[in-house]
């Protein structure tokens, strides 16, 4: 059955009129059956809307919110849908404002480097789009064929790219914002530099739909690089291979992606590649370098120099695009071959100081070993954020508890490193029994007083980062 | 005869439903979302709305139903599921679970009623238009047709074939017989290369001989069962494979080829699930292209005279081909023709719109998205459309005229064809 608290009522008949108003007939249902599918993203979790809108601008947005304001009727902004976090749930059940109507890429300013869109602009169109013009919108999490950039700049999502460019907040240079009660503001602008004012560009990215509802994103975008250079490096050891991430860093080589894979990912793809791994191999890295074409050849050379020390048992340059694709077809396999290990599957995005991947490692493999539920590694090593997966079959006895213990134990772990719970998945739903572990009282309280003071009835996506209880 | 076990139900989908974690990653595949933009339209609501009908946690209403009914079944979105969720075969079932408790549709009652009788549709096809009995211009204003059938679902702005003049398994002999020693190899005709193009199965069998294949065409073969499939109707389905089961069975041919792409999954598929004999049977079906690839058709082709006037041919992958990995063989046929200038056209591998009964539900869907079909058709200034799929080939037709553009098109099995007559 649907989750959630019971609900004392559907929305008085009134509401959905005035509702029915704004949007139109087409842009509202609450028929179950459409409901249904908007209960659920990516975490799994399901709890039913009253309503779902398709609104299509700004001020409908505003129309909207200024209603459920007035009637306090909890706001849930949505793009795909797509969230591992539960961002998207309307877990007080409310209004699903679904943004995917609002989907033009409505400018791409070639003089100043920008562009404009909609919130609902899927990200690799996105991506597509200003790559026809030789440029170039570095951020790709792993969903971005399908995720929305609105979607992006409420989580802030990241990506392999981001070790050498940097994650969705360092490309948005203004939004247009629907305030809880139903004005629109401008944050940011067409410009690289800026200081009038608080930065409220930076406190919207990654405010997970609590703030406001982004209807509009300026987005910062670099040329595209001439060319790239993929590189599979085998290791002996995964000690070894975390030992490589830190030696290249040092080396003062940033490549654009550097990821890894422990033996447990490699073994789950062994029969998912065309590539013959060696049977020893403990750990893969996955490095890629870009930019022109002559110095390419040189950086790919320095990096297999640093990382030779430590038990590489094979390197792999890829000649051309269909080598490449195949090293990252090896990549990409993982997750959907996490499976094959055991049928549940809980999803950490963790992130510790890069020099500190070597450690995480090992207290990982201590975590594993001890509670006696395997731990799969993988990810973004290059800039710490490690995809922690902690597989298991939840119909044995005893193994929630178990997996709780795993996942308090890897934040613990974690923390004490100096990381973070959370690189680019968000807290939402799912994390939000853990934030105390990070933050200081002081600092959640900090956070609620701007939480309440901007949104005094608690509309915008109610029960998210603070968890009920933190939002009376 | 064997033992045929039925369609599956909606609750043996139970463990393949829960396998779908709702990722999204079918929102960028699907043809229909690509369009409407909804989730209710796209794999994974569509597999939310089977648990939640199996959960018991919704009634079957008209929204549910008009839900589960936008779904062309082309495989776009089980493709790239990481999971390899089947949500083709859970739409399919989640059908046939609303026809159970609510009956089938008309629409769906007067299909089955026309597929299941060879005579009934050999008839309907002598009235002048398979189709007839949707647009009801030929049947009489009393016949008890018109009373079954009582809605024109079919808008007169939609481009139908005409029905051939003579039907391709009343002209063909049972059994052609080949060079000893060649395979033997079962022709599956299929309802459109039967009564609207006959001249396609015409061209396979020119093709098979040309490789001096022992050639059998049985005369009692029927539908594939894709149209029942689609439209909910289980004991259809399970009547047609039994029929289609008992017709090749009995030949014991190395081979059954097919000319249309949806013929290909439906006759595969649906005898897949029936149990061990008819996975036998399932084993030897084998798409025509291919089977002309594996059998070194190339060859033969390459020996052909060069050409000085080539035509500028593109190709549209049927998404029954594409889904199983068939993408390669028709180009290489095609490129390996004298007379064909072959060009890529943008996104080639994307559904045409037809999706089984889809289209004659959700015609406005249909048109959109064939008009993106037809816009890529236009870029790739190709002056034939050929494909491997005679539904594809009504509809990319019908786009086409929607757009209003000169392009024609074909199937490849006609051009082969035509290039070996002409090199006779």
């Amino acid at each position: 059955m649907f989750t959630g608290k019971e609900k004392e009522a559907m929305l008085e008949k009134s509401i959905l009129q005035k509702l029915e108003k704004i949007v139109g007939r087409d842009n509202m249902t609450t028929e179950k059956s459409d409901l249904i599918c908007y209960s659920f993203d990516a975490t799994q979790q399901r709890f039913l809307p009253d309503v779902a809108l398709y609104p299509r601008s700004a001020e409908e947005v505003g129309e909207i919110l200024k209603l459920a304001n007035r009637e306090r009727i909890p706001v849930v902004p949505r793009g795909a849908g797509s969230g591992f976090s539960g961002g998207s749930l309307p877990t007080m059940g409310g209004i699903a404002l679904v943004l995917r109507r609002m989907d033009k890429i409505l400018e791409i300013d070639e003089e100043n480097l920008l562009a404009v869109v909609e919130p609902g602009v899927v990200t690799e169109v996105f991506q597509q789009a200003v790559e026809a013009k030789g440029l170039f919108y570095p951020p790709d999490p792993a969903s971005l064929k399908f995720s929305t950039l609105g979607g992006n700049v409420a989580e802030c999502a990241g990506g392999p790219r981001c070790v050498k460019y940097g994650v969705t907040r360092d490309y948005i240079l203004g939004l247009e914002v629907v305030t809880p009660q139903g004005e629109i503001i401008h944050t940011g602008g067409r410009t690289m530099k800026g200081v009038v004012g608080y930065d409220l560009t930076r406190l919207m990215v990654g405010s997970e739909g609590t703030l406001g509802v982004v209807t509009r994103i300026i987005i910062k975008l670099l040329p595209l690089p001439e060319a790239k250079k993929t590189m599979l490096i085998v290791f002996d050891s995964i000690r070894g291979a975390s030992r490589a991430v830190s030696r290249i860093i040092l080396g003062r080589i940033i490549p654009t992606t550097l990821e890894f894979m422990d033996s447990t990912s490699i073994d789950v793809v062994r029969n998912a590649t065309n590539l013959s791994i060696p049977e020893q191999a403990k750990a893969i890295l996955i490095v890629e370098v870009d930019g022109e074409e002559e110095l390419l050849e040189k950086q790919a050379k320095r990096i297999l120099e640093i990382v030779a020390p430590f038990g590489v048992l094979e390197t792999r340059v890829a000649k051309d695009k269909a080598e490449s694709e195949d090293i990252w077809k090896l990549r990409r396999s993982i997750s959907p071959s996490l499976r094959q290990v055991n049928p549940n599957k809980f999803n950490e995005d963790i992130c510790v100081p890069r020099s500190k991947i070597p450690d995480m490692i090992l207290e990982l493999e201590r975590i594993s070993r001890e509670i006696g539920v395997p731990i799969i590694n993988f990810g973004h090593a290059g800039d710490g954020n490690i995809h922690v997966n902690v597989m298991v079959d939840l119909t044995t006895e005893g193994m929630q508890e178990k997996v709780d213990r795993a996942l308090e134990e890897i934040f613990r772990a974690t923390l004490s490193l100096g990381g973070t719970i959370s690189g680019e998945h968000g807290i939402g739903t799912t994390k939000a029994p853990f934030l105390a572990m990070e933050l200081n009282d002081p600092t959640i309280k900090y956070m609620r007083i701007i939480k309440q003071a901007l949104d005094p009835n608690n509309i915008l996506n109610p029960g998210k980062i603070f968890g009920f209880s933190g939002n009376e | 005869m064997a033992e045929l076990k039925k369609q599956p139900e909606l609750k043996d989908y139970a463990e393949q439903i829960r396998q779908c974690v709702k990722c999204g990653t079918c929102h960028a595949y699907c043809p229909i979302f690509d369009q409407e933009r909804k989730e209710p339209l796209v794999a994974r609501g569509k597999v939310a709305l089977a648990q939640a009908l199996l959960n018991k946690e919704t009634e079957i209403d008209a929204r549910f139903m008009d839900n589960i009914s936008k779904c062309l079944l082309c495989g776009s979105c089980s493709d790239k599921c990481p999971n390899l969720v089947p949500v083709e075969e859970i739409v399919a079932a989640s059908r046939r679970e609303i026809a159970r408790r609510k009956g089938l549709s008309l629409f769906g009652i007067g299909l089955s009623t026309t597929l299941k009788h060879p005579l009934l549709m050999k008839f309907m096809a002598r009235m002048g238009n398979l189709f007839s009995w949707l647009v009801f211009r030929k049947v009489p204003e009393k016949s008890g047709l018109r009373l079954r059938f009582p809605a024109p679902y079919i808008r007169r702005d939609r481009t139908i074939p005409k029905v051939a003049s003579r039907f391709l398994r009343d002209s063909h002999p049972e059994y052609i017989p080949g060079e000893p020693g060649k395979p033997t190899v079962a022709l599956f005709t299929g309802c459109m290369a039967n009564f609207m193009y006959p001249h396609i199965g015409e061209a396979a069998i020119d093709a098979l001989k040309l490789l001096g294949m022992n050639i059998r065409i049985p005369k009692d073969q029927g539908c594939c069962g894709v149209p029942a499939l689609s439209s909910g109707d289980g004991a259809a389905v399970d009547e047609l494979t039994r029929r289609n089961f008992s017709a090749f069975n009995r030949l014991e041919a190395d081979y059954i080829v097919t000319v249309c792409a949806s013929c290909n999954f439906g006759l595969r598929t649906n005898l897949g699930k029936t149990g061990a004999d008819g996975e036998g049977l399932a084993a030897k079906v084998i798409d025509i292209h291919r089977f002309l690839v594996e059998q070194g058709i190339g060859e033969k082709l390459a020996a052909l005279p060069a050409r000085e006037k080539k035509i500028r041919v593109t190709y549209h992958d049927p998404c029954h081909l594409r889904n199983q990995g068939i993408t390669g063989e028709p180009r290489a046929i095609l490129k390996a023709l004298p007379g064909v200038d072959f060009v890529e056209m943008r996104n080639a591998d994307q559904c045409c719109g037809l999706g089984g009964t889809f289209s004659v539900y959700h015609y406005d869907l249909t048109i959109k998205i064939g008009a993106k079909k037809a816009a890529a058709i236009r870029d790739a200034r190709a002056e034939l459309v050929a494909t491997a799929c005679p539904g594809c080939m009504m509809q990319l037709l019908d786009s086409i005229n929607h757009a209003g553009l000169p392009n024609r098109v074909c199937h490849v099995l006609e051009l082969v064809a035509a290039e070996l007559k002409s090199s006779r």
